[in-house]
This record gives structure tokens, C-alpha cells and sequence, in this order.
């Protein structure tokens, strides 16, 4: 088995008859433990190539493989693949009428037949390791959206996924909490977790990155490692964009 | 007459007045009771004819409850087809073969139904029904709950259907993501949330229903206001049947309502 968890080759997704390119050929390979960040102008395809990775997204063309599955092959369930990318969005998505824990174990329990204590048991642990344990039993309602964050993390958690993607996970917050989430995401880096991050936060991506991709019009202009990418940009797109959001 | 000014004048005091006035007066309440109370001895009580007031009500219910199942059963398939082929349209078209194909002509089927069931009236249904469709049937009850469910099943479908597209796609995607396939997210995630939504619409075409049975008549179905009309055809008197069934409709509704919105305050208290 290879050290690369995910390979893309030649990925494309167009819109309308192929008049909207929002991704016009992406080649990457990702590491297992990786902590790779995407970053780029809006509209440059971020999110697209991240939703392509477990499917929300249907590719026009190209292959993505995980685990050296091509997961758009007949063959594969799609749904056992996503259970093994867990996936946190900009809006949380916590689901409003079931409580902090039936969030948490529902997928688990239904999926996976786990007995329910024992799902009730490691969706407390994962609580109490990002400070809600006594939230358990309320509503997503009577959240921040810091703490909802937080709890959409350890959802995915539950279910113990290969891989984390996020997607803009701190951009509907409140300046003052995202440091909380960021923080919860630093922690899960460090654990050895293979995660991949469209996000605004350069600060993150350069102390928690281990690899840049720069994307602007549906093609990764450069990769690098984060010292080098915010330090030495070499296409003129990068300096401008690193020139207005540093 | 002018006898009669001659002796308001030689009415001594004012009380005496009133007092006529009065007696007058619990005279003709008297008299109007004794009224009310022939003609609704004659429109309920004689010939039992409280007991067809009541076999109505009885017949009238078991086409509402069981249109309302069938209506109910129709919508949510006319819904999850309708649904299911807007969520997933692109990746069904995508990869083509003979599932699509059963779809699209499933939701083209489920776009006929609605179309003709909404853009004609249930009484033209019901009789279209009775009269050619089970025209070697007698059994007007059963037809009549036909006919209503598979109408009121349209209107329920599109009541789902909004509930549906009402949820947040974040939702369907959060569930999607952990890996629930689309019917369990559905079921799981989408349904609870949509049917919080649509209650109180849900709640209405019931009502709407309730009331609509009243045209069973027309195909000799002896429903509550064909039972009220036999009654006003017999003694004469319109008032009193027919404010009596139009009460019994009320009430009906007003306990429905009460019920439903007592179901409503409870799902509301799981969220807060």
C-alpha cells in the first residue's frame, strides 16, 4: 500500500454545458498525516475540489483515488466512502432536533451498529476533550457558534474517518471564537489526523499546515510548504493574493 | 285602535307599564320555546331521526380517516419520487441507464397526476369515479374514500414536497457527509425537520378534507349533510337540520384543531 491516501489526476467539474470551469484540471496527491490547507481568491474553486473529495461534488472528469479506489468507479459504495471522510462545513449543519449527543451517535449507532453505549461513551470522551461534555444533552439551538463548531468536529469524529476535510470552518464566526475552533482542529493535526482545509485563517495555515495549495481559476497555481509558499510566492497571482489578505 | 291608545292612557303608573310589558314578553319567549321545542322534536327526535344525523356523522368520519390515510400514503410517494428526482437529477443523468430512465418517467407520471387532480374539481372526481370508473360498483362509501384520498393525495404531495425543499441543504448534506444514503438521511435528518414545517398546512388540508367529504351526497353516499338534507327534504323546516349538521362540522374542526396544535407546542418544546 502506497504512503499517498488520496490521489487526483486531471480532475474537472464544469457547469452549464462546460461554459463554467470550476475546476479545470487538478493533479495532487495527499499524505497520510498530512495537513494540507487550500487557499485562494473566492470563486477560485476551494471548496468545489474539497466537496469533490467525498462526493458532494460529481466530477465532470478525472479520477480520484483514496486508498488507490477510484471512489467514482460503479462498484463503490459511496456512502461506506464517506463514512470514512468526515467532513465540517462553514454552517456547522448540526442537526436542530436531535440533541448535542444524538448528534453524535446517531450516524455511528445506524452505520456502524454500535451498541449504544458504547457510542454514547466515546462521544462523551470526544466531548470532554473539546470542553462541552455538560452540553450533551442540550440543543444545537442553545449553542454559540464556537461551541456548534465544535461539536460538528467531534460529530464527524465519531465515526472515526481517515480523513477531515473542512471547509471554511471558521467563516461564519464571530471573531472572538475562532480561536476556540481553531485550537480543537490544531489538536486533531497534532494527533496524526490526514486533513485537508479550505480556509481564510493564514495564520493557522502557515503554524498547522504542512502544505499550501494555492488555487485561482479551478487550478492549483503553486504548492509548497507553508514557509516557503508565505515567504518566496512565485506566481505574481500568489504575491497579489498573499499582498492583500496578510 | 283607538281604544287601545285610550287605555295605554289610562295606565296609571309606569310600573304597571313594565310590567306588561314583561308579561308580554315571557309570553311570547313562552310561546317560541314551545315552538323550538316541536320542531326539533320533530327534526330529531321523531322517527329517530337523530339516529341518520349520527349514521352520517359516522359515515362521513370513515371517508375522512381513511381519504386522509390514502391521501397521506399517495403524497408521500408522489413526494419522495418528486423529490428525489430534483435532489439527485445531476447524478442520475449522469450516469444514465435504466434507473433514470423509470425515473424521469415516474416523476413524469407523478407531474400528470398532480395536474389533473388539482386542475379539476372533487366533485367532478368523485362522480367521474362512481359513474365510469367503478361504474359496476355500488358501494358509494368506498368510492367515495377513493376518490378523495387520490385527491387529496396531490395537495399532500405538494405539502411534502415543500416541507422537503423548506430544510436547510446543509442538512441533507451534513447527513450525506457521515455517510447516511439518501433515503436514511431522509428519514433521519430531512422528514422530522419538514413535518415540524408543515403541520399546521398539513393540518388545514384536513380540515379542507373533513368538510369536502360533504359532497359524498352527490353519489347517494348517506354522509352527515345528506343525512341533515334527507331530514329538511321530510319536515320542511331547513333551519333547523342544517345548522345542526353545520355545528357538528364545527366541532369537529375546532377539536381537530386543538389536537394539532397541541402536537405543535410539543415538537416546538424539543428544540428550545
Amino acid at each position: 500500500m502506497n504512503d499517498n491516501i488520496i490521489q487526483v489526476r486531471d480532475l474537472k467539474k464544469h457547469y452549464g454545458n462546460g461554459k463554467i470551469k470550476a475546476l479545470d484540471g487538478i493533479d495532487v496527491d495527499i499524505r497520510r498525516g498530512e495537513v494540507v490547507v487550500v487557499i485562494g481568491p473566492s470563486g477560485s474553486g476551494k471548496s468545489t475540489f474539497l466537496r469533490s473529495l467525498n462526493l458532494m461534488e460529481t466530477p465532470t472528469q478525472g479520477v480520484i483515488l483514496v486508498d488507490g479506489v477510484d471512489i467514482n468507479g460503479k462498484r463503490v459504495n459511496v456512502n461506506l466512502h464517506r463514512q470514512k471522510m468526515g467532513m465540517v462545513f462553514q454552517h456547522f449543519n448540526l442537526f436542530p432536533h436531535m440533541t448535542i449527543l444524538k448528534n453524535m451517535i446517531k450516524a455511528p449507532m445506524t452505520l456502524k451498529k454500535m451498541p449504544k453505549a458504547e457510542a454514547e461513551a466515546k462521544a462523551l470522551e470526544l466531548l470532554r476533550r473539546v470542553g462541552l461534555e455538560e452540553r450533551a444533552y442540550d440543543y444545537p439551538s442553545q449553542l454559540s457558534g464556537g461551541q456548534k463548531q465544535r461539536v460538528a468536529i467531534v460529530r464527524a469524529l465519531c465515526m472515526d474517518p481517515d480523513v477531515m476535510l473542512f471547509d471554511e470552518p471558521t467563516s461564519a464566526l464571530d471573531p472572538e471564537m475562532v480561536g476556540e475552533v481553531l485550537d480543537v482542529m490544531r489538536d486533531l493535526a497534532r494527533g496524526g489526523m490526514t486533513m485537508v482545509v479550505v480556509t481564510h485563517e493564514m495564520g493557522f495555515a502557515k503554524e498547522v499546515g504542512t502544505r499550501i495549495l494555492f488555487m485561482d481559476g479551478g487550478t492549483i497555481l503553486e504548492q509548497n510548504t507553508p514557509a516557503e509558499f508565505f515567504a518566496n510566492p512565485q506566481t505574481d497571482r500568489a504575491k497579489e493574493f498573499l499582498s492583500k489578505v496578510l | 285602535m283607538n281604544l287601545s291608545i285610550l287605555s295605554l292612557l289610562a295606565a296609571s303608573s309606569l310600573g304597571e307599564r313594565l310590567s306588561e310589558a314583561w308579561n308580554g314578553m315571557q309570553a311570547w319567549i313562552a310561546a317560541e320555546w314551545q315552538d323550538f321545542c316541536q320542531t326539533f322534536h320533530v327534526n330529531f327526535i321523531a322517527s329517530n331521526r337523530w339516529l341518520s344525523l349520527l349514521k352520517g356523522l359516522g359515515i362521513t368520519l370513515q371517508i375522512t380517516f381513511f381519504a386522509l390515510l390514502l391521501g397521506l400514503a399517495i403524497g408521500l410517494v408522489v413526494a419522495s419520487i418528486r423529490s428525489s428526482y430534483d435532489k439527485n437529477q445531476e447524478a442520475m443523468a449522469k450516469r444514465g441507464g435504466f434507473g433514470w430512465g423509470v425515473m424521469k418517467l415516474l416523476n413524469g407520471l407523478c407531474k400528470l397526476y398532480l395536474t389533473v387532480f388539482r386542475g379539476t374539481p372533487v366533485v367532478v372526481q368523485l362522480m367521474i369515479f362512481y359513474f365510469v370508473i367503478f361504474a359496476s360498483s355500488r358501494n358509494g362509501t368506498l368510492i367515495a374514500i377513493i376518490a378523495f384520498g387520490v385527491n387529496s393525495g396531490a395537495y399532500v404531495a405538494e405539502i411534502f414536497r415543500s416541507g422537503i425543499a423548506s430544510v436547510d441543504a446543509g442538512q441533507f448534506e451534513a447527513g450525506r457527509s457521515l455517510g447516511f444514503s439518501y433515503l436514511q438521511t431522509m428519514l433521519y435528518i430531512i422528514i422530522p425537520q419538514a413535518f415540524k414545517t408543515i403541520l399546521p398546512t398539513l393540518c388545514n388540508e384536513f380540515i379542507v378534507l373533513l368538510k369536502e367529504t360533504s359532497v359524498a351526497g352527490y353519489v347517494g353516499v348517506m354522509d352527515l349533510t345528506k343525512a341533515g338534507d334527507i331530514i329538511r327534504g321530510r319536515t320542511f323546516s331547513a333551519f333547523m337540520p342544517l345548522i345542526a349538521v353545520a355545528l357538528i362540522y364545527l366541532v369537529m374542526v375546532v377539536i381537530l384543531t386543538w389536537l394539532v396544535g397541541k402536537l405543535e407546542r410539543r415538537l416546538k418544546k424539543s428544540e428550545r
